[in-house]
């Protein structure tokens, strides 16, 4: 051992000193067992890494700082959430259709933020270097975090309305909830590289601002504080999140040349499953908020045509290229949400939330928004619906749809140049046909066939008796959706009876 | 030409943050919308720990950012003193 | 009566998620921990096989030899979920702010002696790669464990080494002036001095284990429930004599944070091992074995630090885990 100099002045650190010494030299080189069995995951995509060190945190957070700052986050959304449960604020939402998008996050968003969790814990172990390891691990209590304030956040309006009893349960088994779920396990059996640019930069970079942003402000205007403090509570960690997921992009590019071109591929391939997944944040933005804040289209344009030019631009000295297909989004933009809504319309009777056909304001709104498309496409088709409705005609498609191998969301998109025909697309694999929504999702089950053809798809599963039985009502039950009170139209629901009460015993009593 | 952005929550500290970051950035534009505030700035943005103490009347800690944050956009560039977004051909600073 | 109608009227049509109801009965509202713990983590309808591990399913009870019927009953007594938690720590380091702030304003830890100084470098740096490992460890049962009970618990004391891991190197830059010349100094001394190199080993034998509950005994049972006690126990109480009471308090979190902690692993060891014999016989094996190498593992440095009553004070803290190990139900 050296002899250790005598005690110098302590002098103040600075933020990014204190940081290097605090999270440097950390990381281990191992000598009893070799570092390739230590890290086993870190080279089969093909990624090569020469200095783990050049990575750095820019927020350059250390422990103590962490646990300051996130109770301090804690104790302000949990005090909101107790004076929420305790004055009742569910009673001041502009109307109860706004918690069928809760619905929606719950069974849909939550369990994610628990997948994320652990794909975060798996990254958080197996890199080598110590300072994105530390961005990781950070990022998978983060990600715990999200799961659970939500949880808490929502238990209070499960006490009050349908379909929020089950999330975890319905997240796993519901045909339309295996798109997030899919989309999840893709990512997290994936390897290390390949989940940090689906879920770091892909999806929280280039994607979740369109999921958080507008429709947080969106619970904000329909009266939701609960959920606005918790939105917003989880976006300041997201803001971390994003930056991980920049600066591990530019990392990896950094580090070496040949990862460019596999990069690249990842990002197409994550851009379009990414997009395909937020059609369901379409659709909950253009019908689900009884007040709306901006048009999916509007959003489009901020979150990922703006945001998205600068930050491509950006990327372009590494050789990296926008997302494939992104252009396809961009023509989709003025139809998609009116396309998903179409289809949850169609399969109400399955769902486990209500729908309903927009009423002559919103349909004025949606024109407004969509002046190319809406008036064109969509209305013919919401006011024949709606007459048929009031004629005692309500229409349920009741043939189970098919749906796509990669995004498995069931056909209902259109020809990218062509808004009046459904887009189709196969392949051919080991002797199987296989049927895709888009260009994009087939590319992506071609890259990777023996991936997709793994796929739990909840209509060949329905077919193949796994799911509890022939009936519909043997399926739902099987879901843990409460037939007639999760599923139908939101018209005659018992969340509506129970609403328009309270609503009653409001302007009687006003408190 | 490339816009960085912050976003932040209209808080009493958000408020203030969102004042400071005009004061030092007059180029910066403002959107408000329900619960939060955007703020798009061509090329970069920096907010200075010395605007922020002004406004606070109090020592500040950038990393107390964190606490009213939503979202942001450029790369970040963070030390005792600033808190900066820029892309690429206006850091000035990045490695090729 | 604007009250008496509301509540009349408004009454809530479930206490809680049913599938907490379903484990804890529908007529109860249910604790903030049960509702954000249980069945958080998928269990079927998986869709793809991990490519890091084809061979099992992204979340996989086969990836250790423990077997139970519902591994929720790996429960955390302390009921932490995340607001709780970083609640509590954040009180803890507040403490410990202060007494870093008392030792900064004095610019060094005072009154302590030339030689335990040098003690102080040899045997606490070095323990921020222990740290380290400890968070690797963690991290993995966080991975590759099975249920949010334990892996929840688990993500918790991953975070927990990398704050004690930091707060050792705090004690190092007051130590050196801030320079870090300590923290190089004492990284040298992890990766060369002999008396670090059964830890060292054990740690990365550790690492490549692939039974995630043996090392969940291993690391948060046995070699912390050895070190924990010889280190910031014993050795904080030898240093007394030569002025180290200073450095006391700065090392108040570890102890703080061993007790509380402890309870969390004798619980989960402890459900596990009433669950069957099998389960019991393997923890028991575990528990003997990593106690062993756990002893030869830290009585070189103990003698660096104790002399010649190393060994005694070791087999006293031998006999202290024996014991708590006996009270969870382990054969050892």
């Amino acid at each position: 051992m050296n002899a250790m100099p005598p005690l110098p002045k302590q002098r103040k650190l600075s933020l990014k000193e204190r940081y290097a010494h605090l999270t440097r030299g950390l990381g281990w080189e191992t000598t009893y067992q070799p570092m390739d069995k230590v890290f086993p995951y870190v080279s089969y995509e093909g990624i090569k890494i020469h200095d783990w060190d050049a990575w750095e945190d820019p927020f350059r957070l250390t422990m103590d700082a962490y646990w300051k700052y996130q109770a301090e986050k804690e104790r302000k959304l949990y005090a909101v959430i107790e004076s929420f449960a305790q004055n009742n604020g569910h009673l001041n939402i502009t109307d109860a259709r706004y918690v069928n998008a809760l619905k929606l996050f719950l069974t849909g968003v939550s369990p994610l933020e628990y997948s994320a969790h652990r794909g975060y814990a798996h990254v958080g172990r197996h890199f080598v270097g110590a300072g994105p390891r530390i961005a990781c691990q950070m990022q998978a209590i983060d990600e715990l975090r999200h799961a659970q304030t939500q949880i808490h956040t929502m238990s209070h309006y499960n006490k009050f309305f349908d379909g929020l009893h089950d999330p975890r349960h319905m997240h796993d088994r519901v045909w339309y909830l295996s798109v997030p779920k899919s989309f999840f396990e893709d990512a997290c059996s994936a390897g290390p590289f390949e989940f940090l640019t689906a879920i770091s930069f892909s999806f929280e970079y280039v994607l979740t601002n369109l999921l958080f942003v507008p429709f947080m402000s969106g619970a904000a205007y329909n009266g939701d504080m609960a959920t606005v403090t918790f939105g917003f509570s989880a976006q300041s960690d997201e803001a971390r999140h994003m930056t991980l997921g920049l600066e591990i992009i530019k990392f990896m590019l950094e580090q070496d040349e040949a990862n460019v071109p596999i990069i690249q591929k990842w990002i197409d391939k994550w851009f379009w499953r990414g997009y395909r997944l937020l059609g369901l944040v379409s659709m909950m933005m253009d019908y689900m908020l009884p007040k709306r804040i901006m048009s999916w289209a509007e959003a489009w344009e901020m979150y990922f045509e703006q945001a998205g030019d600068a930050l491509f631009e950006d990327l372009s000295r590494y050789g990296i290229r926008k997302p494939k297909y992104h252009e396809v989004a961009s023509k989709e933009k003025h139809r998609l949400s009116h396309e998903v809504w179409s289809i949850f319309y169609n399969y109400t009777h399955a769902a486990a939330f209500h729908t309903w056909m927009p009423t002559e304001e919103e349909m004025t709104w949606l024109s407004a928004k969509y002046p190319d498309t809406f008036d064109k496409y969509y209305r013919p088709r919401f006011e024949c619906w709606t007459e048929m409705q009031a004629e005692g005609k309500r229409f349920y498609n009741p043939t189970l749809p098919q749906l796509c191998v990669t995004c498995q969301i069931p056909m209902g998109f259109t020809e990218p140049d062509d808004p009046t025909t459904i887009c189709f697309r196969s392949a051919d694999y080991k002797g199987e046909r296989y049927h895709f929504c888009s260009d994009g999702c087939k590319d992506i089950f071609q890259n990777e066939p023996e991936k997709y053809i793994q796929s739990w798809l909840p209509v060949h599963q329905i077919y193949q008796g796994n799911c509890g039985g022939a009936e519909v009502k043997d399926v739902l039950a099987w879901y843990h959706l409460n037939f007639g009170t999760d599923n139908f139209d939101y018209e005659g629901s018992p969340d509506q009876k129970l609403w328009e009460e309270w609503q009653a015993q409001k302007a009687t009593n006003p408190v | 030409m490339s816009k960085v952005s912050i976003t932040l929550q209209n808080t009493d500290e958000g408020r203030l943050l969102v004042e400071a970051i005009v004061a030092d950035n007059p180029a910066a534009e403002v959107s408000w919308m329900p619960a939060l505030t955007k703020i798009d700035c061509e090329d970069r943005l920096s907010l200075r720990r010395e605007t922020i103490e002004a406004r606070f009347g109090r020592r500040y800690d950038l990393q107390e950012l964190q606490l009213s944050l939503i979202s942001l956009a450029g790369n970040v560039e963070e030390d005792d003193d600033s808190f900066t977004l820029a892309w690429a051909q206006g850091a000035g600073s990045r490695k090729a | 009566m604007t009250i008496e109608i509301k509540t009349a009227t408004i009454q809530p049509r479930r206490q809680t998620y049913a599938n907490v109801a379903r484990r804890i009965g529908a007529d109860k509202p249910a604790s903030r921990y049960d509702e954000s713990m249980f069945d958080l983590q998928a269990t079927g309808e998986f869709h793809y096989r991990p490519t890091w591990a084809p061979e099992l399913e992204l979340f996989d009870a086969r990836r250790t030899a423990i077997v139970l019927e519902d591994w929720h009953v790996l429960r955390d007594p302390r009921q932490f979920y995340y607001g709780t938690y970083t609640i509590t720590r954040s009180r803890m380091m507040e403490a410990t702010e202060k007494a870093f702030a008392y030792a900064e304003r004095r610019g060094h830890v005072a009154g302590i002696s030339p030689e335990w100084l040098q003690s102080v470098h040899h045997y606490l740096l070095p323990l921020r790669h222990y740290e380290w490992g400890a968070n690797m460890n963690n991290c993995n049962i966080t991975d590759i464990g099975f249920g949010s009970a334990i892996t929840e618990a688990a993500m918790f004391a991953t975070m927990d080494r990398l704050g004690i891991a930091q707060v050792i190197s705090r004690i190092g830059l007051l130590m050196d002036g801030g320079t870090g010349a300590s923290l190089s100094a004492a990284k040298q001394t992890w990766l060369d001095h002999a008396s670090w190199q059964g830890l060292r080993h054990a740690m990365e034998d550790l690492f490549v284990a692939p039974d995630w509950f043996e090392v969940f005994v291993a690391q948060n049972l046995v070699l912390d429930g050895l070190l924990y006690p010889l280190v910031y126990r014993g050795f904080d109480e030898a240093g007394l004599a030569h002025g180290g009471a200073s450095l006391s308090p700065l090392t108040e979190f570890m102890l703080d944070w061993f007790d509380e902690t402890s309870r969390w692993v004798d619980a989960v060891i402890g459900a596990a091992a009433r669950e069957s014999a099998a389960n019991a016989s393997h923890l028991s094996g575990w528990a003997a074995q990593w106690s062993a190498r756990a002893r030869d593992a830290l009585l070189p440095i103990a003698t660096d630090v104790l002399g010649p009553q190393a060994e005694a004070a070791i087999d006293t803290h031998m006999a202290d885990l024996a014991a708590r190990c006996r009270k969870i139900g382990l054969a050892v």
